[in-house]
């Protein structure tokens, strides 16, 4: 699962770290929210920033974009201060699905994550014209090929499934090549066999592309084989470091303060239990999150309790 | 058809003012803010009435009208893009406001009686009624909006489809939204002078809505329904001239509704067409995907 030293071992390591947070802390409207918190992220790592709803997990990537500044300790994101990287930089912001009735081709939403900052328009037949153009054209039908988007990515967006949106978007964050990416409740209104399939092509291009991810989510089944690092952040405290050490009976039920268990499934596969999906912490939520809570409580990633 | 030359300044200034319509309708549709199009072009009755109760040029009061409420909605909702709640309030009074005007003016001409009539072309307006000066301007506004509204398009598309990436990849999301209100109050001015503040949502609203229904790739939208409302106006004025009882505002906007029809009809044949055979992917041609990805 952690493959970075194998790796290391053939590609010259980069110097510095793509993601450094040394006791770093956010407050927000003068609340504290999360403080304490030290994380490094490696090229091609898989980092999760996991807690129950409202503790302020996406405020982390606020913090990293440079949008919100962090009200203690250190952060560099891609050797430089937060916002001062942005173009190496893929954000996939949590959403609701593209309305309906949108009819603009997927490829076209995705084509502007690499030029949609540019004035003006593109010339009719530009792309015959300019080998610019040319080249632009070719890697947005690459990055939509690597998401497995190809055989919808012409039907207009509204058309697709929240499923297709998602790897769609998925491809319109990585379409600049970016060295970090920044994912948002990514799985987030996915029934499970979506969630399934896009955590695992996150995986993929993480480890396949040597992107780093952090990805915000609230439930941590889905995407528990595949991390290398994990932040938990609760109330009052946080905790970070190998997935191995953090997702541990022990370590949660102390973060929670409620018993929390970490079962191993039948296939071999690691499934939290408990705590972190707690009723009462959800209830402001929207329907879709009941899923989360019952297939938490069930014991089981894929079955639905109620 | 050209013999008169109120005909000639009519295609002029209906040219402009139609190619702006056109391209600030397909962002108008597509941001869902033609409720803010329809507000303005009350304002630009407001305006109107006004700068004729005081005895100034009518087209200061639009343009003054227009633009400052455009950048009142941006300023009243969130991030440079009006709130329609705040927009309810705001047109319903400023359209109260409009008949205040209105009655000052009509009683201050009621000797003459060409008040009534004044009311009445900026209601409805007087394409036909402009003079050759007030054409040039009308195309040089025209064209001038057009620009800078293809100058911004691109950016503009990624604030409108994707709010937050944008603002994260350093798009100006709020001067744009702000900037995008100014356009729209521009042309509002602009076109009640040709179709009248009652009709213009038809010009901005109905070209850019058949245009959408038409295509999915956004720049070629945006190409088809400045195309389409420059059609529906020469259209409008081919028939104005071949049946001159009727007004020329009836006939642009006839041709703009009977166009708007006909392209809803087809997308949903087009659709039902589309959904009807619903076989999964050619076998063979995902086989050879598959080996290309291997």
């Amino acid at each position: 699962m952690k493959n970075t030293d194998t790796r290391a071992a053939g590609i010259p390591p980069l110097p510095d770290a793509v993601l450094e947070l040394r006791d770093a802390a956010v407050a927000v409207g003068g609340r504290r929210l999360w403080g304490g918190v030290n994380l490094t992220v490696r090229p091609g790592e898989f980092v999760a920033v996991l807690g129950p709803n409202g503790v302020g997990k996406s405020t982390m990537i606020k913090v990293l974009l440079g949008t919100l500044p962090a009200a203690a300790g250190q952060v560099r994101v891609l050797g430089a201060r937060p916002g001062g990287a942005g173009d190496q930089i893929g954000y996939l912001p949590q959403r609701r699905n593209f309305d309906g009735s949108l009819r603009i081709r997927g490829v076209d939403i995705v084509r502007l994550g690499l030029d949609g900052d540019r004035w003006g328009v593109p010339l009719p037949f530009a792309s015959r014209l300019s080998p610019r153009h040319r080249a632009a054209e070719t890697r947005v039908r690459e990055v939509v090929e690597l998401v497995g988007a190809s055989s919808y990515a012409d039907r207009p967006i509204g058309e697709c499934s929240g499923g297709e949106q998602q790897r769609l978007l998925i491809a319109q964050a990585l379409v600049r090549r970016p060295r970090l990416l920044l994912l948002d409740e990514p799985l987030d209104s996915l029934d499970l066999p979506n969630q399934a399939g896009v955590a695992a092509l996150i995986h993929r291009i993480c480890r396949h592309e040597d992107v780093a991810v952090v990805m915000v989510a609230h439930d941590v089944n889905p995407i528990l084989s595949y991390l290398d690092r994990v932040v938990y952040i609760v109330a009052g405290g946080a905790a970070s470091g190998p997935a191995e050490e953090v997702i541990t009976s022990e370590t949660l039920t102390r973060l929670y303060g409620t018993p929390v268990e970490v079962l191993k499934a039948a296939d071999g596969r690691l499934v939290v239990v408990g705590g972190p999906e707690a009723p009462a912490l959800h209830s402001d939520r929207h329907h879709s999150d009941h899923g989360h809570a019952h297939a938490a409580a069930a014991a089981s990633p894929r079955g639905f309790g109620s | 058809m050209f013999q008169d030359s109120y005909m000639l300044t009519a295609l002029v200034a209906g040219t402009g003012i139609a190619l702006a319509c056109g391209l600030v309708g397909y962002f108008l549709v597509l941001r869902a803010q033609v409720f803010t199009g329809d507000a303005l072009s009350h304002v630009a009755f407001t305006g109107a009435l006004a700068a004729l109760a005081f005895g100034i040029d009518l087209r200061v009061g639009l343009f003054a009208g227009c633009v400052l409420v455009a950048v009142l909605f941006g300023a009243l909702g969130r991030r440079g893009r009006a709130d329609d709640v705040v927009i309810g309030n705001v047109f319903a009074w400023i359209l109260g406001l409009g008949v205040f005007f209105m009655t000052l003016y009509t009683t201050n001409q009621s000797g003459s009686g060409d008040g009534g009539n004044q009311t009445v072309q900026v209601l409805f307006g007087s394409i036909l009624g402009l003079s050759s000066s007030m054409a040039v301007t009308a195309l040089a506004i025209g064209l001038a909006v057009s620009l800078v509204l293809l100058l911004i398009a691109r950016p503009l598309l990624f604030a409108t489809l994707d709010e937050s990436v944008a603002a994260a990849r350093g798009v100006p999301v709020r001067l744009l939204g702000y900037g995008f209100l100014v356009l729209i109050g521009v042309t509002a001015g602009e076109a009640t002078q040709a179709v009248g503040s009652m009709l213009l949502l038809g010009l901005l609203a109905a070209p850019a809505g058949t245009a959408l229904l038409l295509t999915d790739r956004p720049y070629l939208g945006l190409a088809l329904s400045a195309g389409l409302a420059v059609a529906d106006i020469w259209i409008g004025l081919l028939l104005t001239h071949l049946v001159p009882r009727a007004p020329t505002s009836f006939w642009i906007m006839t041709v703009a509704a009977v166009t708007y029809a006909a392209a809803v009809a087809y997308s949903r044949s087009a659709r039902a067409k589309r959904r009807a055979p619903d076989k999964p992917a050619d076998p063979a041609e995902s086989a050879t995907s598959k080996e290309a990805a291997a």
